[in-house]
Formats: C-alpha cells, sequence, structure tokens
C-alpha cells in the first residue's frame, strides 16, 4: 500500500544517513523540495546518483551532505559550472568526494539494469576515451556469440530514488508528462519510491502510452505544489531559468551560498515556506 | 551586403552543412541556433534530436537547456533517456551529432572532464554527458568551437570524447568521426591518414594568419583555400528573428509557484 505522507515525515521515515539516493528527472521534473528537505534533516554520508546534479545536488554537495557523488554531466545547464560541485572536487570543501563519473548513455543503462535487478549494463560505448582507465567500475564483457568486446557499467540500485510528478491518485498511482528522462528506470530500481507531487486526484487522466508508475512500485506520495521550483513541471509552471543564472553567483562563494541554505532553506519549515522567503526576498 | 558578427558567420556556416532529411543529436548553444536555422531555410525536413528525449523537435525559439518545455510541445515523440542513447545513437540512427568542448587536439579529440590531472583537477568541467558517445556512433560529427590557444592545444588534458585517435576504425564505434570543424576563424577539416585538422576554408575578411595565431597547434593550411560566402539578407533575417523570438521568450518573468 502506498503511504500518503508529508514530505517531512516521508523523508524521516524513509531515508537514513549513507543511504544511496537518486534524485532524478532530467531537467524536468527535479525533486528540490525533496533535497531542501534532506538539507533541513541534516542527512549526511549520502551516496547520490543522478545523471546531471544540477542545483539540486550543488546544494546537497555544498552542505556537506554527500560522501560520493555518481553521474554523468555536472554543470548548471545552460550557464556554466556547478561552483559547490566544482569546490568539493577541488579543494574539498566542506568534505572529501568521492567520484565514480560515467557518460550518460552509461549511467542510462546502469539504472535499466538496476530496474530489471541485473547485476551491470552493457553498451557498446567508452570508446576513445579516458575514462575507463580513471574510474575501475566501468569494464568490459566479451559477448559469448559475437566474441565482441562490450563496455559494462555496474547496476544502479538506490536505497531510495525520489522523484516529482504532476500526480498521482488516491490509490498511490503516478502520472508523468512530458520529458521523463530516466526517471521510470531509476524508480524501478530503487529499493523504495518516494514521489513528490503537484496534485492528488480521484482519477488519472487516460494515459494508454503514458509514462504511469503504478501504485505497488510507489512507497509515498507526497503533495508537494511548486516541488521542482527552479525547474518545472510541465503544465503547471515554467522552468526558472532566471534563477538558473542567479545561482551562479549564490554558489560561487562559501559564505554566500551558506547564507543562502541558512536562510531560505534552513530558516524555513517546508517548501511552502521555502518559496513564499524567495518571494520576500525578491 | 549586410553587417554580420563572427558568430553569425559560425552559426551560418554551420547551418550549411546540413542537408535536408537528415538526423541531427543537438546541443545547446550555437549547435542548436545552427541546426535550427537550417530547419528554417534550406532544410525543413531535419530532425532534431535532443538527449533529453525529444524527436523531430521543432522549437519557435532557441532552448536555454536541453530539456526545455517547448522542446516537448513541439515534438513528434517525446521518449525515456535511455532509449535515446541505445535505440537511436547506439543503434546508428543518427547521422550529425554536435559536439564542442572546453580543449581540441588536432585529431578532434575532446575534453570536457577536467583541466589539470583527473585526480587533482585545477579546473572540474562537468563531463562527458552525451559525448563520448556521440563522438563514437554518429555517422559524422560536426564540432563547433571557438578558436584560442587555450582550447587548441598540442595536448589534451583528458580525452572525454574520440576523434580521429589511432586504432579508431578497429575501435567499435560505428561513426567516422569529426567531418569538419567550425570556428570562428575558419572552417577545418581532417586530412591525410592521421585525420589532422587542416584550414580548409576561411571567413571574408579574417585571413589563414588570424587562425594561425588562434590555434595551439602548427596549423596545416590547404593550398587551395576557399573563402566562405558570407552570410545572405536571408539567413540573416531569420537568424536575427529566432534569436530575438528566443530573448523575448526568456524575459517573459516566471512566477513563484505559490
Amino acid at each position: 500500500m502506498t503511504e500518503f505522507l508529508p514530505l517531512k515525515d516521508a523523508i524521516a521515515k524513509h531515508v537514513a544517513d549513507g543511504d544511496c539516493l537518486a534524485l532524478e528527472g532530467f531537467t524536468h521534473l527535479i525533486p528540490f523540495a525533496a533535497g531542501h528537505e534532506l538539507i533541513r534533516q541534516g542527512r549526511k554520508d549520502l551516496h547520490l546518483a543522478r545523471m546531471t546534479p544540477d542545483l539540486v545536488y550543488d546544494q546537497l554537495i555544498g552542505v556537506g551532505a554527500a560522501r560520493k557523488l555518481t553521474f554523468s554531466w555536472g554543470g548548471n545547464p545552460g550557464v556554466g559550472s556547478l561552483h559547490r560541485l566544482r569546490d568539493a572536487v577541488e579543494n574539498g570543501w566542506p568534505c572529501a568526494l568521492e567520484i565514480d563519473e560515467h557518460s550518460h548513455a552509461a549511467m542510462a543503462v546502469g539504472y535499466r539494469a538496476g530496474a530489471a535487478r541485473l547485476p551491470f549494463g552493457m553498451l557498446r560505448g567508452y570508446i576513445g576515451t579516458d575514462l575507463p582507465a580513471r574510474n575501475p567500475r566501468i569494464r568490459h564483457v566479451t559477448c559469448p556469440y559475437t566474441g565482441e568486446n562490450i563496455a559494462t557499467v555496474p547496476a544502479v540500485n538506490p536505497d531510495v530514488t525520489i522523484l516529482h510528478a504532476q500526480r498521482a491518485d488516491r490509490h498511490g498511482n503516478v502520472a508523468i508528462d512530458g520529458i521523463v528522462g530516466a526517471a521510470r528506470e531509476a524508480a524501478l530500481a530503487a529499493a523504495k519510491l518516494l514521489v513528490t507531487v503537484e496534485q492528488i486526484v480521484d482519477e488519472l487522466p487516460p494515459a494508454m502510452n503514458n509514462i504511469v508508475l503504478p501504485a505497488f512500485t510507489v512507497t509515498a506520495v507526497s503533495q508537494v505544489p511548486g516541488g521542482a521550483w527552479p525547474s518545472y513541471a510541465h503544465g503547471h509552471y515554467a522552468r526558472d531559468n532566471d534563477f538558473y543564472l542567479r545561482w551562479d553567483a549564490i554558489a560561487r562563494d562559501r559564505g554566500g551560498f551558506t547564507a543562502w541554505i541558512d536562510r531560505h532553506v534552513r530558516a524555513t519549515r517546508d517548501h511552502r515556506g521555502f518559496l513564499a522567503s524567495l518571494r520576500e526576498a525578491a | 551586403m549586410s553587417e554580420y558578427t563572427r558568430d553569425e558567420m559560425m552559426t551560418v556556416a554551420a547551418a550549411r552543412l546540413l542537408r535536408d532529411g537528415q538526423v541531427c543529436f543537438v546541443g545547446i548553444g550555437l549547435p542548436s541556433a545552427a541546426c535550427n536555422l537550417a530547419r528554417l531555410t534550406h532544410a525543413p525536413e531535419l530532425v532534431l534530436i535532443y538527449e533529453s528525449g525529444t524527436i523531430g523537435t521543432r522549437p519557435t525559439v532557441l532552448p536555454l537547456s536541453i530539456g526545455d518545455g517547448e522542446l516537448a510541445e513541439t515534438a513528434t515523440c517525446v521518449i525515456p533517456l535511455p532509449d535515446i542513447f541505445s535505440d537511436y545513437l547506439q543503434a546508428g540512427r543518427i547521422d550529425i551529432g554536435f559536439l564542442g568542448a572546453a580543449q581540441i587536439d588536432r585529431f578532434g579529440n575532446l575534453n570536457s572532464t577536467v583541466i589539470g590531472s583527473y585526480d587533482k583537477p585545477k579546473t572540474r568541467l562537468p563531463g562527458a554527458g552525451g559525448a563520448t558517445e556521440i563522438a563514437a556512433h554518429a555517422r559524422q560529427v560536426f564540432v563547433v568551437m571557438k578558436a584560442s590557444p587555450r582550447s587548441f592545444v598540442k595536448k589534451i588534458d583528458f580525452q572525454t570524447s574520440g576523434g580521429h585517435f589511432p586504432g579508431r576504425p578497429q575501435s567499435g564505434a560505428r561513426g567516422a568521426g569529426p567531418a569538419v570543424l567550425v570556428t570562428d576563424v575558419g572552417i577545418l577539416k581532417p586530412h591525410g591518414e592521421s585525420g589532422e585538422f587542416t584550414l580548409s576554408a576561411v571567413y571574408p575578411g579574417i585571413p589563414a594568419d588570424e587562425a594561425r595565431a588562434a590555434i595551439g597547434w602548427p596549423l596545416a593550411v590547404l593550398p587551395e583555400l576557399d573563402t566562405c560566402a558570407p552570410p545572405t539578407a536571408a539567413e540573416l533575417e531569420v537568424l536575427r528573428a529566432l534569436e530575438a523570438r528566443t530573448a523575448a521568450a526568456h524575459r517573459e518573468p516566471v512566477r513563484l509557484p505559490l
């Protein structure tokens, strides 16, 4: 049975220090409210997996919540660097961060393998690149049929995957519209799946071929309107490109970053309070 | 002839390389502008794929991120990202892949991972993203980068994506590698057996010496250099209208979802 919980309770009950977490959503539907709640509750020693760490992991890394990062592209999309990620890798601030670095194609098959409970994913990939020399988890197998040498990556099986979606019904079925990235694979790869949603509805719209996560795969649903901001929820609100640009200045400096997190995340009770504090500051 | 900027010349030069009906794997920035310019001028059936999962997208404004809602709303279909990489790129369905990087060497090997050493980087860059497998499997790769001695180097600090590296034909890469390097100081193409990038065309008013100065390896220059035609009035009109629409769309304030 899917649980319906306030986000605060869902994180408190289902996420432990030291867990491997995947907060997925490719540019679209990034679960920022859940990321902030992890910071408020002081989760630490996390192994964070995400194809594009984005601002949500820049924030978790900047507060020192992560010990390890599995990723494939760590920039601020359309803007430049993730300064907190860079500071952790280049200077070990605020703590050392172990890097498990892949390409998008490889991380995608890692999630696919995880969802299927296979030990590894394979691809014709990592050709002409130094990455396998720097990441011992990238290996190769010989195809038993053709003899071809195929690259492999270990399955990604998070303890908890957290997604944001447009809506869930009262049974806990979750529907996602628009760009889905690797959300479906990351969801099914995890031991537990937490989903924040814009709306809880009596009945989902007919969606024969849309992405739906059936209730029996969903551990808990929390209604958090605006929970993907500053990324977006198609049909609800647009990506706040201006905030992505502003983040560059906020995160560039350790003090400025910490002050922003203290004021808008740690000093607010929940996501509503977070958004209200930003409106006051504007 | 109207005045134009070097960025506009570069964008137009990249757009002209595309043929109608080709399937392109597009990145953000100049490649996105070039592909959409081509689609709005000589190549209306160009198929644009962005790695976020949008296939056949026809955006009216250029996206700021690779997953803007505009790309999904104007697409033929939107599919999961793992399918894009496995079933489209790896399966050999992409004609042209666009790439850029922080560093490039004379064989078109690209670095978007680190400046300095991997374990103790001076500058940590975003990393591979889709680039490593685009470089391997797109039938052809078009590299678009502004030239400077810091980025066009004798030796890249890290090889994120392979160009014409030794053993490429036996490596399992499906594609032929980088076919052209469009810069702001001219167009380079691979030459000879090694596939070394060689200046093959210049832009009006930009002499080959300027390319030599901007490129950090001893630049080979074809004996008979082409000169690109300047952007036409029609190309400039379409490009500037696209960029004006984009700027206006990105100026619209987003309300906090509260």
